[in-house]
């Protein structure tokens, strides 16, 4: 039992931290009234951009090369998530079509440019990916240490601490409150001298942040290279994982913890006695299937922001 | 104004077009190719021989297709992200049907292809239940179903209809709808009678929308439900009906690759895109049924011309999809077009 747990915990962590990442940039986008589909896209740009970034500047980052990486990744995410913006609060553009054309765009700019910078479909492997480590200190905890803190990725604990900040910030600042004002009634928030356009920019911009970050890290621990097939589907799995988290930043980390269960069960399940015997498609579908449920009302009512999707235009009822 | 608003209806998505189309040279030029060439190679890839024009035709004869599909859920006010994923179960009911029964072409390719139709209608019902009865975004569900279609139809590609292989056999003869005599005339293409089901669906859906009773109600429930509520129509039923028929057409979009390009189907490891691509059909024909058509022409030459660009000009294929990211963007973003042209206007005046 130890040991299954053993194999299961690392994956756990591994494959659920871009999704905690991108899922926390959703949930920023989505309470502040903006839906964002383009999440997807967020994180092909994110992975395209650590990638390449990763691989052109090692010789100048040595060591650093993964770290410098990812935050170039979040800046040129948020810079990318800036067009959904300008489309949906702007111009008033129907957010789901703008995220959809976020989501092409990204594609075909990530992989257009690798054709062009690198020849083929797909770029080098990175020299310096993301390695796992073992946390000084609390690794010697009798029975925890061992199965959580030996041989992990940094990054899992990053997006883990990350979640308590974007709930600290979501729910104990006037920020956060003003934030999710802006989400629920914006012509309330308008009316107390809440910026809403403002708040609503600073939002997506914070999710394409978190959506880079999230590619990135999945690029840099999960792919290690960048082709069209990097990212098929994580961003939308993200999406889920923040409606399945009832748009909670700790919600949306718990449930993307779940799906990285479901991912590294349908992994690990073969050297699992039980597991063995479910078909690997009930695993892949599940984090789907909870998600409608979840949605249908099965598992608590989940109700998505009010003035979520609208645009506000000010002045119109 | 009426006349105004048609004006901008179809003056919206051409500028839309050509703007993508200028944007386009723009990032050819930027990342150090000709853009006459890279386009004069898009158009030989497109129409350059009777070969291509053959496999424009039938690249445009699925995306018209998912285009009707999202376009008619649109006019109930619905938005269906789902064609995805109802593609994907409609081609694998239509092979399905195309393996495993053995009749007559008079009623095993009809057969084969309202299977395909019927299972994208069953995976447009659910999130249409959903929508009706409890109020759930169809956005989500859409997605989510997508995902769903696609592991499960791999499982069963790999363990029903084969033995752990990746693509199933041949369909029949009798379920295909390849043609000796299209091949024949372009040099032996793939086209396949599915254009004709494809202009026939389109007609379907302006005969429905536009000259029943039942496209009236859908149409009302789209503009608005309360009060279609109130002058005694069925909302629910409404909603549910709608996400039938855009499914019935994404399923049809599969059947036309499975009975008419391919004959069989493959494990896949991702999205065929298909479903995607029709919500940009869809939007850039402002959900009219003959505007489908045309973008989803436009599309289907883009698509097939991209594959002559590598080649001819050395521009990798996915130019094609940022152009048409971008010609979506235009056309959402149609508010700025719009006052962009009132001001051209009064200035002009």
């Amino acid at each position: 039992m130890f040991e299954a747990l053993q194999s299961i915990i690392p994956t756990v962590l591994f494959y659920s931290a871009p999704l905690i990442l991108t899922a926390l940039g959703g949930v920023f986008s989505e309470r502040s009234g903006v839906v964002n589909i383009g999440l997807e896209g967020l994180m092909v740009i994110g992975a395209f951009v650590g990638i390449v970034f990763n691989l052109t500047f090692v010789d100048v980052f040595g060591a650093w090369t993964p770290w410098v990486s990812i935050v170039v990744a979040m800046a040129v995410g948020a810079i990318f998530s800036l067009i959904h913006a300008v489309a949906s609060i702007t111009f008033y553009a129907n957010q789901v079509v703008s995220g959809v054309a976020i989501n092409m765009l990204a594609l075909g700019i990530g992989v257009y440019l690798t054709k062009v910078w690198y020849g083929k479909g797909q770029t080098d492997m990175v020299e310096r990916p993301f390695y796992t480590t073992d946390i000084p200190v609390l690794e010697h905890i009798p029975f925890l240490g061992p199965l959580f803190f030996e041989g992990i990725y940094v990054t899992s604990y990053i997006a883990i601490i990350l979640a308590f900040v974007a709930w600290y910030v979501l729910y104990k600042t006037p920020f956060g409150l003003r934030l999710r004002a802006v989400g629920e009634h914006p012509m309330a928030a308008d009316t107390n001298g809440i910026k809403v356009e403002r708040m609503r920019y600073i939002a997506v911009l914070l999710s394409g942040a978190l959506g880079g970050l999230g590619g990135a890290v999945f690029a840099l621990t999960i792919a290690s290279n960048f082709s069209h097939a990097t990212i098929v589907g994580q961003g939308f799995m993200a999406l889920a994982a923040v409606i399945f988290g009832k748009w909670h930043p700790l919600g949306a980390m718990g449930a993307a913890l779940f799906f990285g269960l479901a991912q590294s069960l349908s992994v690990v399940s073969a050297g699992i006695p039980v597991l063995a015997d479910i078909p690997q498609v009930i695993l892949l579908i599940a984090p789907y299937l909870l998600t409608i449920l979840a949605l249908a009302g099965f598992i608590g009512r989940a109700d998505a922001p009010r003035a979520n999707g609208v645009p506000y235009i000010k002045g119109s009822r | 104004m009426t006349s105004n608003n048609k004006l901008f209806g179809v003056l919206v998505p051409v500028i839309s077009v050509i703007i993508g189309l200028l944007a386009g040279a723009v990032i050819m030029l930027l990342s150090g190719h000709n853009p006459v060439e890279g386009y004069a190679a898009l158009w030989a890839g497109a129409f350059g021989d009777s070969y291509t024009i053959g496999e424009t035709i039938r690249r445009t004869t699925p995306l018209i297709l998912t285009g009707l599909a999202v376009a008619f859920a649109f006019k109930t006010g619905l938005f269906n992200i789902g064609a995805e994923g109802q593609v994907i179960v409609g081609w694998l009911a239509a092979v399905w049907v195309g393996l495993a029964i053995d009749a007559p072409m008079i009623i095993h390719l009809p057969l084969a292809i309202l299977a395909g139709a019927a299972a994208g209608g069953l995976w447009g019902f659910l999130p249409g239940l959903l929508k009706a009865k409890l109020g759930v975004h169809e956005v989500i569900i859409t997605i989510m179903m997508n995902y769903i279609a696609l592991f499960v139809t791999n499982e069963i590609i790999r363990n029903v209809l084969t033995e752990q292989e990746t693509t199933t056999g041949t369909i029949a003869d009798t379920a295909s709808l390849a043609s000796d005599w299209l091949q024949s005339i372009t040099f032996y293409s793939r086209v396949h009678y599915g254009i004709l089901i494809a202009l026939f669906a389109a007609f379907i859906m302006w005969f429905i929308i536009e000259r029943t009773t039942y496209g009236y109600e859908l149409k009302s429930v789209g503009f608005n439900s309360h009060a279609s509520n109130y002058a005694g129509m069925n909302v629910s039923k409404n909603i549910i009906l709608s996400m039938v028929i855009g499914g019935a057409f994404a399923g049809l979009a599969g059947a036309m690759e499975g009975l008419g390009t391919y004959g069989t189907i493959s494990v896949m490891s991702g999205f065929t895109n298909l479903g995607f691509d029709g919500i940009a059909v869809a939007l850039l024909g402002s959900n009219n049924a003959f505007g489908v058509v045309l973008a989803g022409l436009l599309f289907g030459v883009l698509k097939e011309g991209a594959g002559e660009m590598p080649t001819a000009a050395g521009v990798p294929t996915e130019l094609v999809d940022i152009i048409i990211a971008l010609i979506i963007f235009f056309v959402a973003s149609s508010y700025i077009i719009r006052w962009a042209l009132l001001r051209f206007k009064k200035e002009g005046k």
